[in-house]
């Protein structure tokens, strides 16, 4: 049987503006399938996104949908969530947007644990404009801005959500797009803040700088990187050097939502008002 | 009937004002002098069933508003000098995106850091040009501490009216002024809410054009799932790089504000009408010009206060008017020449425009305004 996405699409949007070989596609399609899955209402739903190839996704889906500004998806989308805590929200960015001009956003929503689902696409690289480097471009690669190779170190996505407060951690490639879709669902379907980091492929401007242009050569790249959870548990620090561990990496259910607290605070101002 | 006199500071009639137009939702970042309507809007907010969040900086608090607002709530955010810098950019995009927000920029000396506690005049410009492209703008100043309560009521119901980020300029005197003052009863306090559209969702075009330039704004999860970007978009709300599309929608956004000039401008007049000279000044500065006209004309000098609420859009018209009038027009202000800009522009050299500035954090006396007109008669 084959699966219908146009529930959830503006059809007429459609041819969409990414480069074929794009890994964007796998995760719109993951991001789909679990809501299918969920039987969500696309009434119920704020899809936002911020500036990048990534955030261009809103733009397709047949839903509320919000472009925003560069890195700032997470603060529009907590608006978004306080004003209506009985909806969905749901953001996508791509690694720069998220983690890089968008860092201080994810750190603090991160820390207040609001009910919030994040899919990052990371593709390692600036594609829209151009190839430049990023937060996650590995060591060595090149970068239109980093022509000698890469020389920053990188941030691991997953550590630092964990880090900062999410309850809800995954990461997987696109290879396995089976896998994304449940990490997805289950992110969706988690009370707080829960972010998915989807390992993913830019061809045009990241694998062509690196002589990875093909697609299929870049996807089995990507997939030899990502190490899963059970098999990195017996791995030396140095064997996981330059890689990603894969798999649901982090799960708390007992901490606190934010819209969930705050509510306590108005029940008992309102209460205390009216007296 | 007025409730009795109560004492207040400006920025906590600011919240108060909030919270009676029907804002429930408060984004904000602290910084002086504005903190102290953040602190009473967090207290305020949850009484009523509201919501107040303060976000890791002046950006996020700036895009919260905007997203509380698009999912219905009348939303503010209030800051100063450095922090209406960095809300710019997404002050930008309520404007492109025609999201109903208010955001308070009490006015302290800058740029920079500059002087956290001592007031001026300086972001008159930055409230007009702040944001990169060509955008309408609506800007508030209030002198007075009524006028603070009922111009922030006003900033609610003209962004809900015309679909727009409204600014409120205060500065650090009037703010932290304490000052007697009689607040309305609710029921005699006008509210506008945004208007919702009537047609289907196949049929709604968020970004159409009306009768009167401002569509109809649906809010999220109302049925109408349509985009909104900060990229130029067609009336469905799509990306868009037609020429004729996005020009026509910058057009439609402009005249919200040009076809509206009668409704949105708001000025006071004292002894315009034989007036001779006029002295043009706002906020604080407006009652040390009011008080300066007043010792004039006892001394028996022909002259007249023109004192404008609404800032931007500038009342042209009406200065233009003066200036045919007067011989000459001060414009005192705690900056170094900014409104009188505008001034001199409409004048057209009708009158000799004089500016009396001043950036060291003092505000300008009534004396000083008295001298340098006698100085220059």
């Amino acid at each position: 049987m084959t699966f219908n996405y146009d529930e959830y699409v503006r059809t007429e949007t459609i041819p969409h503006m990414w480069c074929p070989g794009c890994g964007i596609g796998i995760v719109m399609k993951s991001i789909i399938r679990a809501f299918t899955a969920l039987k969500w209402d696309k009434n119920d739903i704020a899809f936002v996104s911020g500036i990048g190839c990534t955030s261009r996704m809103p733009g397709y889906m047949d839903m509320n949908t919000l472009h925003t500004t560069h890195g700032r998806a997470l603060a529009f989308a907590t608006g978004i969530k306080l004003a209506h805590p009985e909806k969905h929200v749901v953001v996508v960015g791509g690694d720069g947007d998220a983690t890089a001009i968008g860092g201080n956003h994810l750190i603090h929503a991160a820390r207040r644990n609001i009910d919030i689902t994040l899919i990052i696409n990371d593709n390692a690289i600036y594609g829209m404009t151009g190839g430049q480097y990023s937060p996650t471009t590995p060591p060595h690669m090149i970068a239109s801005t980093a022509p000698y190779g890469m020389v920053e170190p990188n941030f691991d996505i997953a550590k630092l959500v964990m880090g900062a407060g999410a309850t809800y951690v995954a990461r997987e490639t696109i290879s396995k797009g089976i896998m994304l879709e449940k990490y997805i669902k289950t992110g969706l379907a988690h009370k707080g803040f829960s972010v998915i980091v989807a390992e993913s492929t830019c061809p045009i401007q990241f694998g062509r700088r690196n002589r990875l242009a093909d697609p299929v050569e870049l996807m089995h790249w990507l997939k030899n990187r990502g190490v899963p959870k059970t098999k990195a548990a017996g791995m030396a620090p140095e064997e996981l050097q330059d890689r990603f561990v894969t798999g649901e990496l982090f799960r708390d259910d007992s901490r606190p939502e934010f819209t969930e607290v705050y509510q306590q605070v108005i029940d008992a101002a309102m209460k205390k008002e009216n007296k | 009937m007025s409730k009795r006199m109560e004492l207040y500071s400006g920025n906590e009639l600011v919240a108060e004002a909030a919270i009676a137009a029907g804002c429930r939702f408060f984004g904000g970042y602290p910084i002086t002098p504005s903190s102290e309507i953040a602190e009473r809007m967090s207290k305020f907010l949850p009484q009523v069933g509201g919501r107040f969040i303060q976000m890791e900086d002046e950006i996020a608090s700036m895009g919260a508003i905007i997203g509380a607002s698009l999912a219905g709530e009348k939303s503010m955010t209030a800051t100063s000098g450095p922090g209406f810098s960095l809300k710019q950019e997404n002050l930008g995009f309520a404007m492109i995106a025609e999201v109903p927000c208010v955001i308070v920029n009490v006015m302290r000396g800058g740029p920079s850091t500059g002087l956290p506690t001592a007031p001026s005049q300086s972001d008159v410009m930055q409230a007009r040009w702040g944001t990169h492209g060509d955008h309408p703008v609506i800007a508030l100043a209030p002198s007075y501490m009524r006028e603070i309560f009922d111009e922030t009521v006003r900033a609610f119901n003209l962004a809900e009216k015309y679909r727009m980020p409204v600014i409120l300029l205060l500065d650090e005197v009037i703010a932290h002024l304490h000052e007697g003052v009689a607040l309305p009863e609710s029921d005699e306090i006008e509210i506008v809410n945004r208007k919702k559209p009537t047609v289907s969702r196949e049929e709604y075009e968020p970004y159409a054009d009306t009768k009167d330039h401002v569509p109809p704004m649906a809010n999220f999860f109302e049925g109408y799932r349509y985009h909104v970007t900060g990229l130029s978009h067609n009336p469905k709300g799509l990306p868009s790089t037609d020429f004729e599309v996005v020009h026509a929608i910058q057009v439609r956004r402009q005249k919200k504000i040009t076809e509206h000039l009668d409704d949105i401008l708001k000025w006071e007049e004292r002894s315009m009408e034989d007036a001779e000279i006029a002295i043009i000044a706002y906020g604080s500065i407006g009652r040390s010009a009011t008080d300066a006209v007043e010792h004039l004309r006892a001394e028996g000098v022909k002259i007249g206060l023109f004192r404008p609420l609404t800032l931007w859009p500038f009342p042209e018209k009406r200065v233009a008017e003066i200036a045919r009038q007067v011989k000459r027009i001060f414009v005192p202000e705690m900056n170094l020449g900014q409104l009188v800009l505008e001034v001199e522009r409409m004048a057209k050299g009708d009158a000799e425009v004089i500016g009396i500035n001043q950036v060291g954090g003092v505000m300008i006396r009534p004396r000083e305004i008295v001298s340098r007109v006698k100085e220059v008669a």
